[in-house]
């Protein structure tokens, strides 16, 4: 009896579209590298690595409901972290991805004390500053002995470990993969949990939040943390397989780009995060290939015309769509 | 002492422009609630279609009130054709509306007049304002015309019929179109009226960093700070905070050692960061209460 109930819910759990999705996506995501050439595997890698920043940043804003432009000054961090860490003091790569996302994480809490008092329009202002601060601080001259000014950092490509016979482009893709999809169900279980209900509800009604004795100081910061985490693990990963990071990098653009990738892949919607992360990627080498001299115009005209098909991200036109098929069928029996 | 003052006045010529861009942003929040992003843009490619205009032969004035006029309507057509459609979408959405818009017109700007520096008559002509003094007859004349604008926004505003409409919009929209306040074409007004101080804006500052595609990309940013620290509801504000930036911006990089000048503008915008942890709704902003 007790086997024959396992077996009703694996069999409820298939027939929930979610669940078959995210199999037939990671089956796919898996079987990839052998078939891609290595420089779609490298965008791909790049791609889901922008999935996990923007992922941070839904944490913070699509949840929480605290506007940032400011998330590529944590990519920054995590990426110097990386780059420093292993140029420096040759340690091993996977140990700076934990590292990275430490020192994101108190950074981030730290900033998220006086962003405390800021709101809205305020807020994003003093996210922006930190973005636009931030080449400069790595280019300024007390730092440069250890972020290398202007020039940045080179850093070597790891090999596979353990002789297993991937190149080291498949190699960091699976890492990325692995890394990602840990990530995404940290983020998954953290948002079903009591303290993911406490951050939404602070987003949705913060003095109905307090009135039912929810911390929205503690709860504000440490989203601010995990959030800057998210970020500057994927910064770090970024760094490991772009082997090179430099002040220009992570100009405010990149800000702006990753909060493009924020609402395109569907506010407050964590799977939303990859596409989000597939279109900061693709979109704009898109829009080159369409007209040189146009390019961002034609990102623009773009960026318009998704927001008109699906105003919410694409999570809401999934959403949407989900809907009427299943009421549809509903009709139909 | 002399050095100080000297920095004070120089501080001051460029916050000039920073109040320009200041006021400009102000406007348009107070008339459709949001933050345009693409301000500076806008501002960027009508200061082109006076360029173009004076190629053509116009005189300066006629130019000058042509480009506001074509601004205002071009204000107005963006509004009913990218954000009338979208009313109802997610204000991030519309946050992303305004970059998509940021990269046309920028994109659009290079492409018809291409990314070589342009120079841009100087209406007020260049000399300085008395003997030896860092500021120049167009820096004074940039702050009159500011002041000019200020004076008739605050009255249009304050007195006239179309401006309260236009508050109320701001402040209230499902309350003021049950008054029988045409919500939607004020909003679309209150672009045009962006737009159009955004010309003026662009015009009166060409001069100084001359006329290229990327121009505003920096004065926006100072722009943006000096209107938040002002407070984003008062044009008055706006205008103060505007120059108080750009003499921050001048006093840190000369009087902090080491890293002022390389950081002078991480300078600036740390302390912005600090006036609004204490403030947080700016120095001269009113704090808006919300019914819950």
């Amino acid at each position: 009896m007790a086997q024959s109930r396992e077996w009703t819910n694996v069999h409820a759990a298939l027939a929930r579209p979610e669940v078959t999705l995210t199999i037939v996506v990671l089956t796919v995501a898996i079987v990839l590298p052998f078939a891609v050439k290595s420089f779609v595997l490298f965008q791909l890698t790049l791609a889901m690595i922008y999935g996990v920043a923007i992922l941070g940043l839904n944490l913070l804003t699509g949840f929480n409901g605290q506007f940032s432009l400011g998330h590529s000054a944590f990519f920054a961090l995590g990426a110097y972290t990386a780059a420093i860490m292993m140029d420096h003091f040759e340690i091993a790569y996977y140990w700076t991805l934990p590292a990275a996302g430490l020192i994101c994480l108190v950074f981030g809490f730290l900033f998220g004390l006086p962003a405390l008092r800021l709101e809205g329009i305020y807020l994003a202002l003093a996210t922006f500053s930190l973005a636009v601060a931030t080449p400069q601080i790595l280019k300024s001259t007390p730092l440069e002995p250890w972020t290398g000014g202007v020039q940045g950092i080179v850093i070597i490509k790891p090999d596979a470990p353990f002789g297993l016979p991937l190149s080291s482009d498949q190699w960091l893709y699976f890492l990325t993969l692995a890394v990602v999809v840990l990530m995404f169900v940290c983020a998954a279980n953290l948002i079903d949990s009591r303290t993911g209900r406490a951050i939404i509800a602070i987003r949705d009604h913060p003095i109905a939040a307090r009135a039912m004795g929810i911390n929205i100081a503690f709860y504000k910061s440490v989203t601010f943390g995990v959030s800057a985490l998210y970020t500057g693990v994927a910064g770090a990963l970024g760094a490991i397989v772009i082997q090179f990071v430099a002040p220009d990098s992570f100009t405010f653009t990149f800000a702006i780009a990753l909060f493009v990738g924020l609402v395109v892949g569907g506010v407050g919607s964590i799977p939303g995060a990859l596409f989000g992360g597939l279109f900061v990627l693709f979109v704009p080498n898109i829009a080159e290939q369409v007209s040189k001299g146009l390019a961002g115009a034609v990102y623009g005209v773009i960026l318009i015309l998704v927001i008109y098909l699906m105003p919410s991200g694409s999570a809401g036109l999934v959403r949407l769509i989900v809907s009427k098929v299943t009421r549809d069928s509903v009709q139909q029996t | 002492m002399e050095l100080f003052l000297q920095q004070v006045i120089a501080g001051l010529s460029t916050g000039g422009i920073y109040a320009c861009m200041a006021l400009a942003i102000v406007m348009i929040y107070q008339a459709i609630d949001q933050l345009n992003f693409a301000q500076g843009e806008m501002a960027m490619f009508s200061t082109f279609i006076a360029w173009q205009l004076l190629q053509w032969g116009l005189p300066y004035w006629v130019a000058f009130f042509l480009t506001i006029a074509i601004s205002f309507l071009v204000g107005i057509v963006i509004e009913r054709v990218v954000f009338k459609p979208l009313k109802s979408a997610p204000v991030l959405s519309h946050v992303v509306i305004f970059i998509a818009l940021f990269g046309i017109l920028n994109s659009g700007a290079g492409f018809i007049w291409d990314f070589t520096v342009k120079t841009f008559p100087n209406p007020f002509g260049t000399k300085p304002l008395f003997g030896q003094s860092v500021i120049s007859i167009h820096d004074a004349g940039m702050i009159v015309v500011i002041s000019i604008l200020l004076v008739l926004l605050f009255a249009f505003f304050r007195y006239t019929r179309v401006g309260l409409a236009m508050r109320a919009t701001a402040a209230n929209p499902d309350s003021a179109r049950l008054v029988g306040i045409r919500v939607g074409w004020m909003i679309a007004l209150g672009w045009g009226m962006a737009a159009a101080i955004g010309a003026v804006a662009g015009m009166m500052i060409a001069p100084v960093v001359f006329l290229e595609p990327n121009m505003m990309l920096s004065i926006l940013l100072y722009g943006f700070a000096g209107a938040v620290v002002g407070g984003l509801t008062s044009p008055f504000g706006a205008v103060v905070g505007g120059f108080s930036v750009g003499v921050i911006e001048n006093l840190a990089g000369t009087f902090i050692p080491y890293v002022g000048r390389e950081l002078k503008l991480t300078i600036a915008l740390a302390l912005i960061v600090a006036v609004l942890t204490v403030r947080p709704s700016g120095l001269f902003g009113r704090v808006v209460v919300t019914r819950v």
